[in-house]
């Protein structure tokens, strides 16, 4: 027991030392917060130049009816033509002309907006929304509804999911939030799984060409060496994960105070009904200018919302599970060639199962209750990604338990029967191997 | 004493038989040689003795028990095809080779600090076994492989892959090392060494031990009964000199003497030939040419062959 002790440490210490470990474990926090935060961080930037717009409204409706933004300013030059305009546009310093047609009730197409410079699509959807609520009011009112009338029919829908967990708790979901999270393990045990994987492969390809193997398995025996070099990797493996899962939170919350300052004074933590409740029958008008905040807080808020814990350890769990069976997989393809451009013809059935599993994984995001995602996320060969996928919507208990057993006697198997060719393999040199070569290994008494 | 007894030996692969009924003798504080040709078994023998792979029939007896998964750690193995990792520090490399052959740490670096400064290499500690020659790299395989003090070493080809200086620093080590008490296995088809360092040997072709036994009485068994004579004088008159009981083999000049080889039957011995000789012409040398191992070696071989 103590000789494996001594493999896996070295397969460990080897790895987390070298300087690529230590790259990927500082890098892949800064990319995955990068890919978070950034998008949020653009949305909330917004063009802080003035931009002066000349309206030409030929059919009189639009007239100061287009409301200006802090940044975007209305001048209703009605008795200009455009001609001239155009012709001291650069002295005038307008951003751009908006003319509208007579025509514009009956033909959409009947506005033009000319600039110099493309105009930003943010200027562009001010001004089509504006214009449409006013056409539409404009209509509304010729049918006989007043003013009054159409400011009470304004409504806005944005639906907040609430989960009744099975101890009568109300918890406010996110579809959205479970997508992500689901597909970010899934992808992530994916990821593991070929990258560590891999480094098993060439960890034992490494030891036969060398021609060290002979000589350490003259000290231990071969299922040893080669459980204790998929320990070893495996926990290099979780060494990055967790890593990456401190980095990224830590750089997470960092950006979240640096980018959105408000949401820590809002006390968005709390997520039982009743909070929401409170703000549903809050005056609307105090409501209004939080909203968009809101959104990002009850984003972060329903993060909170799923069972980390479990995730967390399903996480490990099937992530350790799934390397066992896989590693051993490919210790065998390891031991059973000379270089590594032989290792093609026997990747194939490790990889069809695994990309098998993104796929399936891809519609269990979708739908993640449907016959396939169920029995994918059984069956031990997909089950570590596809039930990633389910855990975040919630899975029960039985499913969990069964899915997880049957990935501990797969592995079992998987690991038993590698070990059959591996101690063939690694002594074989010269030799053009086959399956049914492989098969004559396992066959082998020992 | 036998160290180690290898009774009854069978292993099998798919396609042909590797050893067929083995057996050996190993005596205790004795250089061993374990003799063939390419093939003949000599490597999957030493790999069942390392236990690194089983046999289908027969037993390995250590001292005269079974030999147990822990005896590995009281066996040191230099394989033919040998090698260390090659991204790894030489210190740090010899360390855990040392530690699974179950040293303790302190152990393993008082007895390589030992050995590093006697080959003059502590220089290498914090070097990368890729930086490193291949003449340096097998004495760090060297130091690796006798580090723990094994009582049983088993050297396959051990010759084949080093230079003269390091073959010659390899010879006078084995013999240090059997002087100290260690039992070697010696596993060649290098026939001077054999005459060299071996007291025993067996000679293994097409998976079946054909001889065994002491150096010294193998050759006495295959002596063929020839004289070399090296002499002054004429050769008609030396050939004149002998009766029909010496039979001559072949004439030749060295150095402007002499030279004949003489083969004796059985109802004369040497003693006759030189009294016959004698008188006839002046004799330089006179000596029985005893076969070389690799006489022997290829005389055995090509016996069984038919």
């Amino acid at each position: 027991m103590n000789k494996i002790n001594l493999i896996i440490s070295r397969e460990y210490l080897t790895r987390v030392k070298k300087k690529s470990f230590i790259v990927m474990t500082i890098l892949g926090p800064i990319l995955f917060a990068a890919m978070m935060v950034v998008p949020a961080w653009l949305a909330s930037m917004e063009d802080t130049n003035i931009k002066n717009i000349a309206v030409i409204d030929g059919s009189g409706i639009f007239i100061n009816k287009i409301p200006d933004t802090d940044y975007i300013k209305f001048e209703y030059v009605q008795n200009q033509n455009l001609k001239k305009i155009k012709a001291n546009f650069s002295e005038l310093n307008y951003y751009a002309v908006l003319q509208v047609l007579p025509s514009i009730t009956y033909e959409p197409s009947a506005v033009h907006l000319y600039s110099e410079k493309q105009p930003s699509f943010s200027v562009k959807s001010h001004i089509s929304n504006a214009m449409e609520k006013e056409l539409k009011n404009k209509k509304l009112r010729a049918h006989g509804i007043d003013d009054e009338v159409l400011r009470s029919i304004k409504s806005d829908v944005s639906i907040r999911t609430i989960q009744w967990t099975e101890d009568g708790e109300a918890k406010e979901s996110s579809t959205e939030v479970a997508i992500i999270v689901g597909y970010a393990s899934g992808f992530l045990i994916y990821f593991f799984i070929f990258l560590f994987g891999a480094q098993v492969m060439r960890g034992v390809l490494e030891e036969k060409t060398s021609r060290i193997v002979e000589i350490i398995v003259s000290s231990v025996r071969p299922f040893q060496l080669m459980m204790g070099k998929i320990i070893g990797i495996a926990l290099v493996g979780l060494t990055q994960f967790l890593l990456w899962t401190i980095l990224t939170f830590a750089l997470i919350t960092g950006a979240k105070t640096i980018f959105f300052p408000e949401l820590g004074t809002q006390n968005a933590q709390e997520v039982v009904v009743q909070d929401i409740m409170e703000k549903e029958i809050m005056p609307q008008s105090e409501q209004i200018p939080t909203q968009d905040l809101d959104k990002v807080a009850s984003i972060f808020n329903s993060i909170k919302t799923i069972d980390f814990g479990v995730m967390f350890g399903s996480f490990i769990f099937f992530f350790l599970g799934g390397f066992l069976l896989y590693g051993s997989l490919f210790a065998a393809v390891g031991s059973a060639v000379d270089n590594e451009t032989d290792t093609q013809q026997f990747m194939l059935p490790i990889t069809i199962p695994l990309i098998l599993g993104i796929f399936v994984m891809m519609n269990a995001v979708q739908s993640p209750d449907s016959p396939v995602a169920f029995w994918f996320s059984i069956i031990p060969f997909t089950s570590p990604i596809v039930m990633m996928v389910r855990i975040p919507f919630g899975v029960p208990y039985w499913e969990l338990a069964l899915s997880m057993s049957l990935l501990v006697i797969t592995f079992i198997g998987t690991t038993w029967l590698a070990g059959k060719i591996y101690r063939t393999g690694i002594l074989m040199y010269g030799k053009k191997v086959n399956y049914a070569e492989l098969w004559k290994w396992i066959r082998y008494k020992s | 004493m036998a160290l180690l007894q290898v009774k009854n030996i069978e292993k099998k692969f798919i396609n042909h038989i590797a050893l067929d009924d083995v057996n050996v003798n190993i005596p205790d504080n004795s250089i061993y040689g374990l003799l063939g040709p390419n093939g003949a078994g000599k490597t999957t023998l030493i790999r069942i003795i390392n236990r690194i792979t089983a046999p289908d029939k027969g037993e390995i007896l250590l001292k005269g028990r079974p030999l147990q998964p822990e005896d590995v750690n009281i066996i040191g193995y230099l394989p033919e095809e040998r090698g260390l990792y090659r991204k790894m520090k030489v210190g740090e490399q010899a360390l855990y080779l040392a530690r699974l052959k179950g040293l303790s740490k302190r152990d393993a670096l008082k007895k390589l600090k030992y050995w590093f400064d006697k080959f003059e290499i502590q220089a290498w500690w914090e070097k990368k076994v890729e930086e490193l020659s291949k003449g340096m790299a097998q004495k760090v395989q060297f130091i690796t492989t006798i580090l723990h003090e094994p009582e049983l070493l088993i050297f396959d080809e051990p010759f084949s892959g080093f230079d003269p200086i390091n073959a010659k620093m390899l010879k006078e080590e084995i013999l240090e090392l059997k002087k100290k008490g260690a039992t070697i296995i010696f596993s060649t088809h290098n026939m001077e060494s054999v005459e060299e360092l071996c007291d025993h040997i067996t000679l293994i072709n097409n998976s079946k031990n054909l001889l065994e036994g002491h150096i010294d009485d193998i050759r006495k068994e295959y002596k063929s009964n020839i004289y070399e004579i090296s002499f002054n004088g004429e050769t008609e008159k030396f050939e004149k000199s002998l009766n029909p009981n010496y039979e001559i083999i072949d004439k030749k000049k060295v150095n402007g003497n002499n030279a004949v080889r003489v083969k004796l039957n059985h109802q004369t011995n040497d003693n006759e030939l030189l009294s016959l000789i004698i008188p006839a012409v002046e004799i330089i040398s006179f000596k029985e040419q005893i076969p070389s191992m690799n006489d022997i070696f290829i005389k055995v071989v090509n016996e069984h062959k038919n």
